[in-house]
C-alpha cells in the first residue's frame, strides 16, 4: 500500500495544523510517513499545499499521484486534480464548488458551527479522512489531546468524532505497532546540536534556516544554552567565534544570503584556528531568489567561501536522521582539527517530515580535544605551536593559571603575535594546511545503494537522497542494474568509491538541484570519471522519485 | 606578582597616544588585581587594535569593525573573565557601527575603550567618522563633507548606562576612568581622545589640552538630560570624565542559568541530557 493525501489552501487557513495532526495520526496507527510541504513566501493568501504520503514500507520521497485532495478552497483542487488517481477522491466543504458533482461535499463548516466554533471545521475534515483510510478514532483523539492546547482540544475532539461519521470507510489499514519518530531536517539538526553540547547559538532569522534557532531556543533555558538573535549575520559568526574561543561549543546558521555575510568571519575562523559549526539552509538564489523553495546551488560557494586559503570541511545532509548524527560529528571534527565545519542542508530537507528509527543517543560521543596545563611544556603558551600534524594544543583562556591565549587574524607566529617574517609565513600556511592529511582519513565515502557494480550509476548529494533512493529501489525491483552514490562528506572531496564504481558503469547520471552540475564539476576536477547524463532541476521544487524515473528514460 | 602585565615591543610611532593608553590599561588592571589570564582584550583592526600584541593578556585580535561581537560571545561563554574591547574610532563607529548600536542595547558586562584620534592612522590619514567637518585629509582633499559622529550622544541615545570620555594625555585620570568602566556592571563606553602625531595635524596634543575640561566634582552623572547636553558640548570645551552612570539590568543576568549557575564553559556535557526531547517526535 502507498497512499498520498494532499491538503491545500491559502496561507493562514490552518493547513499546517491540520497536516501536523493528520501525519501524526497516521504514524501512530503504525505507518511510515513522508510529508512534503510547499509554501509560498507570504503570511496570508496565495496557494500552499502539503502532501502526506504513507505506507507500510519506508517512504523517502513524495509522490506525484494522489489518492485524496482535501481542499480548503476551490483553487487547491484545480491546481492538483490532474494528479488524482482514477479512484481518488476530492473532499471539500459543502460551500465550495457546489455544482461540481465530482467532488465529495461534506458539511464541514456546518458541523463546526453546530459545535459552536467554526474554526474546527478542519478537524471535522480530519475525522472524515481517518475513517476513510481505517485509522482508529481513538488514535485520532489521542493525538488531538496531546497536540492541541487544553482550551481547544475538547471541541476539536468533538469535531473529529462528528467528522468520523461523515465519510464511508474505503480502506482498512490495520493498526500496527508504532515505534518511530516523525521529524524534519531542521529539528534533527537542532537536536543534534543540543546533544553535542552546543552552548551558544546565535543567528539572524532567515527562511528556511530559522526553525533551527527556534527549536534550540525552546529548550535553551533548561539546557543552559545562550540563544541570541544578532543584529546581522556578520555579528553572528564573529560572536560565535568569540564564544568558541572562550571554550564553549558554538554554532550559527543561515540561508545563502546570510551565509554570504558570514564569509569574512569564516576566513577569520580559518586563520585563528577556532572551531566552529555553521550551516547553510540553501534556498533558491541568487540574491533573494525564492525564500521558501529549494536549491543546491551553493556547493561551490561553501567550498570556496572566504578570502585566502584555509582548511574547512563541508558536509551535506541527506535526511533528518543524517542531519542529527552529522551535526554531532561536525562539532567533534571542528574541535579536533580547529577548523570551520560547514553543514549544507536545503529548503526541502529543512521542513519535510519523515519517520525514522528513534535516534540513538548512546552512540553519540562528545570529544572536545582541549589541552590542559600539563600538556603545555613551554614557559609561555604557544597557541599556534608547530606540530607534525599541524594541530596545536588548544588552551581555553582563564583555565590555566599564568598562561594567556592569543588568537590573531593577522598572520602570526607560534604565540599568536603579528609576524611578517617570510619563513614563518610559509610555515604557518603549511601548518594550517597539513591538517588535511589526518582529516582525510576521517572523510566518509558517499553512501552506496543499489545493484552491485551497476550499469547505471547515479551520483548526487545531500537532500536528493530520498528521491534517488526511491528511484533505485523501484528500478532494482524491475531488475534494472542501477545504483547510486550519495555524497554527505563533500569537502575534502572523497574519490575512492566514484573511482571504483565509475569505471565499470556504462551510464553515470548526475542528479542535482542546480543548473550547473556542481557535483559533476568536482568529480571532473578530482577524478577521471566522466558523467554521461544529467538530471538537473532548478525550478525551486524538489525532485521526487517519480520525476527521476520519468527523466531517466530507462 | 600574578597580576603583573608584561609589556612587549610595539609598532606604534614615537609620541603616539596609544602608549599612554597601554600604560593606563596596565595600571588599571594591576590596581584592580585582575590577573592577565583572567582578563581578555578583544580588538578589531587598526593601530589601537594591536594592543593585545603589546601587553601580555588573553587576546582575540579579530576583524576590522568586529571587535564587539566576539567580546560579547566571550563574556557570555565565561562570565568569570573580565572582558575589555578596545579599538579605534574608524573600527568602532564606522565599520562596526551596527555592532556598536546593538551592543549598547544588549548591555553585556564588558568595558569598551575606543581610541579616538579622529583620523585613520593605519591606512594613512583618511577621514574617520569623528574627523571634523571641513578638515583636509590625505583623501578628502576638499575637506571632509560629512557631519562627525557624536559618539557619547549616540551611546546615550541608545541607552548606555555608563558613558565617559578620557584623554591619553592625562594618565592618572584615564586610569581611574578605566577602573570605573571595568568594574561597572554592564556595558561601559569610554571614548579616549588621543593625538595621532603623524596623520592628524589638527587634533594635536595641544588641541586636546586646549579644548577639553574636567567635569566638576559636584557634577551629577545620574542626570540623563544633563549628560546628553554634556555629550553635545564641543566648540566651547569638551568635557572629560564620567558623563553618565546608572545601574541597569544586564543582559548576562537575564539568563537565569548564567546568573545562578557555573560559567557555560564549565558546564558538564552529556548527550543523554537531550534524549528526553525525542518524545516530542513520537
Amino acid at each position: 500500500m502507498d497512499y498520498t493525501i494532499l491538503i491545500g489552501g491559502a496561507a493562514g487557513q490552518g493547513i499546517d495544523t491540520a497536516v501536523g495532526l493528520l501525519e501524526r495520526m497516521i504514524k501512530r496507527h503504525g505507518y511510515y510517513v513522508f510529508t512534503y510541504k510547499n509554501y509560498m513566501s507570504r503570511v496570508r493568501g496565495g496557494h500552499n499545499f502539503m502532501q502526506i504520503r504513507f505506507s507500510d514500507m519506508p517512504v523517502t520521497s513524495y509522490s506525484k499521484e494522489l489518492d485524496m485532495i482535501y481542499a480548503f478552497n476551490e483553487e487547491s483542487v484545480q491546481f492538483h486534480e490532474d494528479r488524482l488517481k482514477k479512484d481518488g477522491v476530492v473532499i471539500v466543504d459543502n460551500n465550495i464548488a457546489e455544482s461540481n458533482l465530482n467532488y465529495t461535499h461534506l458539511p464541514l463548516v456546518e458541523t463546526a458551527k453546530n459545535l459552536g466554533n467554526d474554526k474546527v471545521s478542519s478537524s471535522v475534515g480530519l475525522g472524515a479522512i481517518i475513517n476513510y483510510f481505517g485509522i482508529l478514532l481513538d488514535t485520532g483523539i489521542k493525538v488531538i489531546k496531546e497536540e492541541l492546547a487544553p482550551k481547544i482540544s475538547e471541541v476539536n475532539k468533538q469535531a473529529l468524532e462528528k467528522g468520523y461519521e461523515l465519510l464511508e470507510r474505503k480502506y482498512n489499514m490495520k493498526k500496527r505497532e508504532d515505534s518511530h519518530i516523525l521529524i524534519d531536517g531542521n529539528q534533527a539538526l537542532a537536536l543534534g546540536a543540543i546533544a553535542a553540547g552546543c552552548k551558544y547559538y546565535c543567528g539572524y532569522p532567515m527562511t528556511p534556516s530559522s526553525s533551527v534557532m527556534t527549536y534550540i531556543a525552546k529548550h535553551a533555558n533548561e539546557m543552559g544554552i545562550v540563544v541570541d538573535q544578532i543584529e546581522d549575520e556578520v555579528g553572528a559568526l564573529n560572536m560565535a567565534l568569540g564564544a568558541s574561543y572562550a571554550g564553549v561549543r558554538a554554532m550559527t546558521g543561515s540561508s545563502g544570503g546570510g551565509f554570504a555575510l558570514m564569509v569574512e568571519a569564516l576566513s577569520l575562523a580559518g586563520i585563528i584556528e577556532t572551531p566552529i559549526v555553521v550551516f547553510n539552509a540553501q534556498r533558491t538564489g541568487p540574491a533573494t531568489g525564492f525564500a521558501t523553495r529549494t536549491e543546491q546551488a551553493d556547493l561551490r560557494f561553501m567550498i570556496h567561501a572566504g578570502h585566502g586559503e584555509f582548511l574547512r570541511m563541508v558536509i551535506a545532509l541527506r535526511s533528518p536522521e543524517d542531519a542529527f548524527y552529522q551535526t554531532v560529528r561536525a562539532f567533534n571534527l571542528a574541535d579536533k582539527y580547529q577548523i570551520p565545519v560547514l553543514l549544507m542542508t536545503e529548503e526541502y530537507l529543512t521542513n519535510y517530515n519523515m519517520t525514522h528509527e528513534p535516534f540513538d543517543f548512546s552512540k553519540i560521543t562528545i570529544e572536545r580535544h582541549i589541552a590542559s596545563g600539563s600538556d603545555i611544556p613551554d614557559e609561555r603558551y604557544k597557541r599556534y605551536k608547530f606540530t607534525e600534524n599541524g594541530i596545536s594544543p588548544r588552551l581555553i583562556p582563564g583555565q590555566v593559571k599564568g598562561q594567556v591565549v592569543l588568537v590573531d587574524s593577522h598572520e602570526h607566529n607560534e604565540y599568536g603575535n603579528i609576524d611578517e617574517d617570510a619563513e614563518n609565513r610559509v610555515k604557518m600556511v603549511d601548518k594550517r594546511a597539513i591538517k588535511i592529511e589526518e582529516l582525510k582519513e576521517e572523510i566518509q565515502e558517499p553512501w552506496f545503494i543499489g545493484s552491485n557494480n551497476p550499469e547505471n550509476l547515479i551520483v548526487c548529494w545531500g537532500a536528493t537522497y530520498g528521491a534517488v533512493k526511491e528511484t533505485v529501489d523501484r528500478l532494482n525491483e524491475k531488475d534494472v542494474s542501477i545504483g547510486a552514490l550519495i555524497y554527505g562528506d563533500i569537502w575534502p572531496f572523497p574519490t575512492n568509491k566514484i573511482n571504483e564504481l565509475g569505471k565499470s558503469a556504462k551510464r553515470i547520471i548526475d542528479i542535482e538541484h542546480n543548473s550547473t552540475a556542481q557535483l559533476e564539476s568536482l568529480i571532473n576536477e578530482f577524478t577521471d570519471i566522466k558523467c554521461t547524463d544529467r538530471i538537473l532541476k532548478y525550478d525551486g521544487r524538489a525532485l521526487s522519485g517519480d520525476e527521476i524515473i520519468e527523466r531517466l528514460c530507462l | 606578582m600574578t597580576c603583573e602585565y608584561k609589556l612587549y615591543d610595539t609598532s606604534w610611532c614615537p609620541g603616539c597616544g596609544n602608549f599612554m593608553i597601554r600604560d593606563a590599561l596596565k595600571q588599571a588592571l594591576e590596581e584592580l588585581g585582575i590577573a592577565p589570564y583572567d582578563s581578555v582584550l578583544v580588538t578589531g583592526i587598526g593601530q589601537a587594535a594591536k594592543m593585545p600584541h603589546h601587553i601580555g593578556i588573553n587576546g582575540f585580535n579579530g576583524l576590522h569593525g568586529r571587535a564587539l561581537p566576539p567580546g560579547i560571545g566571550i563574556k557570555l561563554a565565561n562570565k568569570d573573565l573580565t572582558v575589555i574591547v578596545e579599538s579605534g574610532d574608524g573600527d568602532t563607529y564606522g565599520e562596526g557601527g551596527n555592532h556598536f548600536l546593538h551592543t549598547i542595547r544588549r548591555n553585556v558586562n564588558i568595558a569598551h575603550f575606543v581610541h579616538d584620534n579622529q583620523i585613520y592612522g593605519l591606512t594613512k590619514g583618511q577621514g574617520s567618522p569623528t574627523t571634523l567637518k571641513g578638515q583636509k585629509t590625505t583623501l578628502q582633499f576638499d575637506g571632509v563633507k560629512l557631519e562627525p559622529v557624536k559618539p557619547l550622544a549616540l551611546s546615550l541615545t541608545m541607552g548606555a548606562g555608563f558613558v565617559a570620555r578620557g584623554f591619553s594625555g592625562d594618565k592618572p585620570h584615564l586610569v581611574e576612568l578605566m577602573k570605573e568602566a571595568i568594574t561597572y556592571n554592564g556595558y561601559a563606553h569610554l571614548d579616549i581622545f588621543q593625538p595621532c602625531v603623524v596623520w592628524n595635524k589638527v587634533n594635536t596634543f595641544k588641541w586636546y589640552k586646549d579644548h577639553t575640561y574636567y567635569l566638576p566634582d559636584d557634577y551629577d552623572y545620574t542626570n540623563y538630560e544633563a549628560a546628553y547636553k554634556k555629550a553635545l558640548e564641543w566648540d566651547n570645551g569638551i568635557p572629560l570624565g564620567v558623563l553618565y552612570k546608572v545601574q541597569k539590568d544586564t543582559y548576562d543576568d537575564s539568563f537565569e542559568f548564567i546568573k545562578n549557575g557555573v560559567s557555560l564553559v564549565n558546564a558538564k556535557l552529556n548527550p543523554m541530557d537531550a534524549k528526553k526531547y525525542l518524545k516530542e517526535f513520537y
